[in-house]
């Protein structure tokens, strides 16, 4: 697993500053030669967890195939704050088609890279989670199914943030959007909807999928090389909190996306061919009011009093995540990190 | 070389003489044979390199086509009628984006209710999204378009799109000269791409446009299109003094020379038409065709030239607006502008109805004595229709009108 063994706990957020790693270890950010593939100018909003990812991802995926990445991008936020014309900040071959045929765009030009004898160019296919999991869905069936080589990420912020924040496959019960008003006996989403797309994209048995959040960065690069390492159809799922459609501080997108998986209520994981091959171990479980009342898409649940119904309802989603994925690591919680076992991880990682 | 052969295997023949790189389709009728024959040249290996691509709609399929053609790939894909209607989203933003995708349309209805026979109502139903559009009147007009319809795309960076009858060329077995691989490499030169995705160049496409530049990026889009105008003639002339045949072109010309009576079609009918012509000429009636090879862009000046002799023009088409009547007739009009020249509309063939050269000889003698309507429906049974909007008048649930009709018209077959 990527997840750094290294434990510096002074910043209280198990961020490990680089110079305290070995150079390879280092971030991709970290590298004077990374490639700014989203570069400055955009116009995302403060604190845009999307913006974040996809930087990191792009750069992670410049690197892992020596600066040969084309990138395709579905209708959305990211196509939107990135391409104002005549203005972009792609640093990289990118283009937008339309909201719901990314992946298929993605296999055209991996198909044309197959048949130029030009494999060493990498494809990768990038959609916020409406044109993933709603939309998009069929295509990127497709794509997984002919296990074409396209790596896909899905920059997961539930809802869809560009139109004004209305429901979408991706959006957790309880949340409170735009078509899913804090209203009526049961305010919010509802319970026993949406979709999984990870478990989903498993379900094809496809080479790689991984989940990952902008809280840990080091952890999505190393996701991102890990799915480069593979030919075929990847896919990765990446939690990014939007300030806007949560109603949340720019400030907090880091703190919730950790709190998101603290809590269990985001499980980060890889599977490779269908089946789990790790987690990423919750380090300091909280309970999942801590990742809800920061957002103003759940203050329905604590005012006027608090809703403790429905709050175990999602404390049970959060623990039957932990089950299923295995999340606890009770052995490595009580360790500072510096186990052989680990160092062993660090080295042939 | 002159082989006798089935419309869809020439057509998958000419396709893969222009040497595709990527193809995708999804599978509708009356296109499979096309896609089909492709596929086993490239499994098999007689067309190299090529990724043939089986995806899961024809959404997926236009979708990889932009993908492989913005990366530099030549892209060639095929479908029909509901099929286009499901990638159409996908259909104009290939235009929008300028990528020079070649599709065949092997023209079907478009339900409800389900219909797989021919007419152009599909195609009809993207006129206006930036392809080209060539109708082909043959299987020969239909291998030779597409030769050209690559050469064309790749000049001017637009997709086109070339229209064959369903049924009626895709699976008719006919004599068709398929031309050799060295002329076709002659004539199509290796594709160099507008734009491409290139990491040592990198460049974004499809980035978002405002109010401030829509109007000018829009009207590229149709000065590119009257661009064509001008190449399509040429293009037909340069494949004429290599494969020594002419094809293509704006229009096609049949007995205009001071016809009185000129009767305007695109595609397959124009055969039929031409035999009812022989036929009315041979009475003495001054009797012409028009055939529209290209549709879009529309062919103004080469159409108003060509019916400038005329004193009425019967526009026969496969389609029509619902609501409104003739849309190649629309265009017609656009051409003619005020002239005094009459003008009328015959819908026909709708569903793949057969159109009888006997009802056409019927028709054109009464339109050469302007004894027809402004808007006609070559054969259409106004028993049923009169029963069914009766019934639809005094039923309260009169059932589905489709089935009805059906059921009508058994009814009235064993009467009979």
């Amino acid at each position: 697993m990527g997840y750094q063994p290294v434990k510096f706990y002074q910043t209280g957020s198990f961020v490990v500053g680089n110079r305290l790693l070995e150079a390879q270890d280092r971030t991709v950010q970290a590298d004077m030669k990374r490639t700014n593939s989203l570069t400055l100018g955009h116009r995302a909003c403060q604190g845009c967890g999307e913006a974040l990812g996809a930087r990191y991802a792009i750069d992670a995926a410049m690197r892992a195939t020596d600066g040969k990445v084309i990138a395709a991008n579905a209708t959305g936020c990211l196509e939107v704050f990135t391409t104002p014309f005549p203005e972009t900040s792609w640093q990289i071959p990118w283009i937008h088609s339309l909201f719901g045929n990314v992946a298929a765009v993605g296999t055209g030009i991996a198909a044309a890279m197959k048949v130029k004898g030009r494999t060493d160019i990498r494809v990768v296919a990038q959609a916020g989670d409406g044109g993933t999991v709603d939309i998009g869905f069929g295509v990127l069936s497709g794509m997984f199914e002919r296990n074409d080589d396209v790596l896909f990420i899905c920059y997961d912020n539930e809802a869809y943030m560009n139109t004004g924040v209305q429901r979408s496959g991706a959006t957790p019960p309880a949340a409170k959007t735009s078509t899913t008003e804090a209203v009526g006996a049961h305010p919010g989403a509802d319970f026993g909807k949406g979709k999984n797309l990870p478990l989903i994209a498993m379900a094809h048995e496809i080479p790689y999928v991984a989940t990952a959040t902008v809280a840990e960065l080091h952890d999505l690069e190393y996701k991102v090389e890990k799915a480069m390492s593979f030919r075929g159809a990847r896919y990765l799922h990446v939690l990014v909190p939007c300030p806007l459609g949560w109603g949340s501080a720019p400030s907090d997108t880091i703190r919730l996306s950790r709190l998101a998986k603290e809590s269990g209520l985001f499980p980060v994981f890889e599977a490779e061919y269908g089946e789990v091959t790790g987690s990423s171990k919750i380090r300091s479980q909280v309970p999942v009011e801590e990742y809800l009342r920061p957002q103003r898409r759940y203050q329905h649940l604590f005012r006027p009093s608090a809703n403790t119904e429905v709050i175990a309802q999602l404390q049970a989603i959060a623990d039957k995540n932990i089950r299923r994925f295995d999340l606890l690591d009770t052995q490595s919680q009580s360790t500072s990190g510096n186990s052989l076992a680990d160092q062993e991880a660090l080295q042939t990682r | 070389m002159l082989q006798q052969i089935e419309g869809s295997l020439a057509v998958a023949k000419a396709a893969a003489l222009c040497r595709p790189e990527v193809i995708c389709a999804y599978p509708i009728s009356p296109q499979t044979h096309i896609v089909e024959n492709l596929s086993v040249m490239v499994k098999s290996g007689e067309l190299s390199p090529c990724e043939f691509v089986n995806v899961e709609s024809e959404f997926a399929a236009m979708s990889v086509a932009i993908g492989a053609s913005a990366a530099g790939a030549r892209s060639y894909t095929a479908t029909a009628s509901q099929g286009l209607l499901f990638m159409i989203e996908a259909v104009y933003n290939a235009a929008g984006l300028g990528l020079p995708i070649v599709m065949t349309l092997a023209n079907r209805a478009i339900g409800a209710p389900i219909n797989i026979w021919n007419d152009h109502t599909d195609s009809m139903a993207v006129r206006d999204s930036g392809w080209i559009q060539l109708y082909a009147e043959t299987n020969q007009d239909a291998v030779d378009l597409h030769i050209q319809a690559f050469r064309l795309a790749e000049e001017i960076s637009l997709p086109v799109m070339v229209n064959m009858d369903g049924f009626i060329l895709t699976h008719a077995v006919e004599r068709v000269d398929i031309p050799e691989q060295e002329q076709v490499d002659r004539f199509l030169p290796h594709f160099e791409p507008k734009q491409i995705l290139d990491p040592n160049d990198p460049v974004s496409i499809g980035s978002m446009v405002g109010p401030e530049a829509f109007s000018e990026v829009r009207y590229l889009a149709h000065a590119k299109q009257l661009l064509a105008l001008e190449r399509i003639p040429e293009i037909a002339n340069e494949f004429d003094s290599i494969f020594s045949r002419y094809a293509g072109g704006l229009v096609s010309k049949y007995h205009l020379d001071g016809a009185e009576t000129i009767i305007v079609a695109m595609g397959s009918i124009l055969g039929t038409i031409k035999d009812a012509v022989d036929e009315l000429r041979d009475a003495g009636l001054s009797i012409g065709v028009l055939g529209i090879t290209t549709f879009r862009p529309f062919p103004l000046d080469a159409v108003r030239e060509a019916l400038s002799t005329a004193k009425r023009v019967v526009v026969l088409e496969k389609a029509f607006s619902v609501g409104l009547g003739g849309i190649l007739s629309a265009n017609i009009t656009t051409a003619l502008g005020n002239s005094a020249i009459k003008r009328y509309s015959v819908v026909a063939g709708l569903g793949g109805r057969s159109i009888l050269r006997s009802s056409l000889v019927d028709f054109f003698k009464l339109a050469d004595a302007d004894e027809i309507g402004e808007l006609t429906f070559l054969d259409l049974n106004h028993d049923v229709i009169d029963r069914e909007i009766s019934r639809m008048q005094t039923s309260v649930r009169p059932r589905p009108a489709a089935e009805r009709i059906v059921h009508d018209l058994g009814h009235s077959t064993k009467a009979n």
